[in-house]
């Protein structure tokens, strides 16, 4: 335990404590891994009694579109840990640029998001349309979770992407450096976070039919 | 990573590992196009755990992080498998 004590930084600011903000930061995180998990269990649920009706709405879904998201959270994951690197090298451009290189990867998601989300709309595939009960209980929990996960998901992103801006702002301002970056590491494991939960919803919702 | 030896992820292992991340998605659309029935879904989410434990171990640093975070995350993640079969536990034994 002695490593946690001991703060190899408590020279310059005496009363900082790195470890115990990452702490804190996993325990956040540990919330949202459940809050998630409880979701992904409900679809589980009804997936197990509506097995034909999920296998079909999930068809409706576009593949292409989820894969490219896949894609453009992965790519968005290893730029933010990039981004960590450089700043413990203190190569400060490559950090900014790498950063910048992440919001603009999440705002491609979210227009991905945005354009498959109207179609569904087009096609009145949404929570309260006047189609969705016609087809059955099992299209509506498809749509109703559908909507809600992948859209809690999407402010996952929104989220992120504003802690990601404050990282870029400190940067910019010198808070965060080579030896003072704790802010930014837990930035990035949010981001991670956000990655994380996509690689679950992807196959569930695109991928198994 | 703050604590007595930062470690410092190399530019080239964050390539590698979005590599395989890539890789493995690959892999789960090509294998689930094939219809492998009940498969799929044991499939599936087999390679997400791979592609998941990639993330925490490398990207989230788990790996070269103080064990403290490893022994929370190993925590969790019992809890909500020990949730999974409980649930289940409760489903498949009820009466439709």
């Amino acid at each position: 335990m002695e490593a946690i004590d001991h703060n190899s930084h408590a020279h310059a600011t005496p009363h900082r404590d790195d470890t115990a903000s990452k702490i804190g930061m996993w325990l956040f995180i540990f919330t949202e891994i459940l809050l998630f998990g409880g979701l992904f269990i409900v679809y589980s649920v009804y997936r197990y009694y509506n097995p034909v009706a999920f296998h079909i709405a999930g068809e409706e879904l576009n593949d292409f579109v989820g894969t490219l998201n896949t894609i453009i959270l992965l790519i968005s994951s290893m730029t933010v840990a990039m981004s960590i690197t450089a700043i413990q090298k203190n190569d400060k451009k490559l950090a900014l640029i790498l950063l910048y290189t992440t919001l603009v990867l999440g705002i491609w998601f979210l227009v991905n998001k945005y354009f498959e989300w109207g179609v569904k709309f087009e096609h009145g595939l949404y929570p309260g349309s006047v189609l969705l009960p016609k087809l059955g209980t099992g299209d509506t929990m498809f749509f109703g979770l559908y909507f809600m996960m992948t859209g809690l998901h999407a402010l996952h992103i929104i989220a992120g992407m504003t802690i990601l801006g404050f990282v870029i702002v400190f940067i910019h301002k010198n808070k965060i450096g080579p030896d003072k970056y704790v802010f930014h590491e837990n930035a990035g494991l949010y981001w991670h976070l956000v990655d994380l939960i996509w690689i679950f919803l992807f196959p569930l919702f695109y991928l198994i039919h | 990573m703050s604590e007595d030896k930062p470690h410092i992820s190399s530019y080239a292992s964050s390539i590698w590992i979005l590599l395989a991340l890539l890789l493995l998605t690959i892999a789960t659309v090509s294998v689930t196009s094939v219809n492998l029935g009940p498969l799929s879904v044991s499939v599936a989410m087999f390679i997400a755990s791979m592609k998941a434990t990639l993330v925490l171990l490398y990207f989230m640093h788990l790996k070269f992080d103080h064990k403290i975070y490893r022994l929370m995350m190993t925590i969790v993640l019992l809890l909500f498998f020990a949730i999974i079969i409980l649930t289940f536990l409760d489903y498949s034994f009820r009466i439709k």
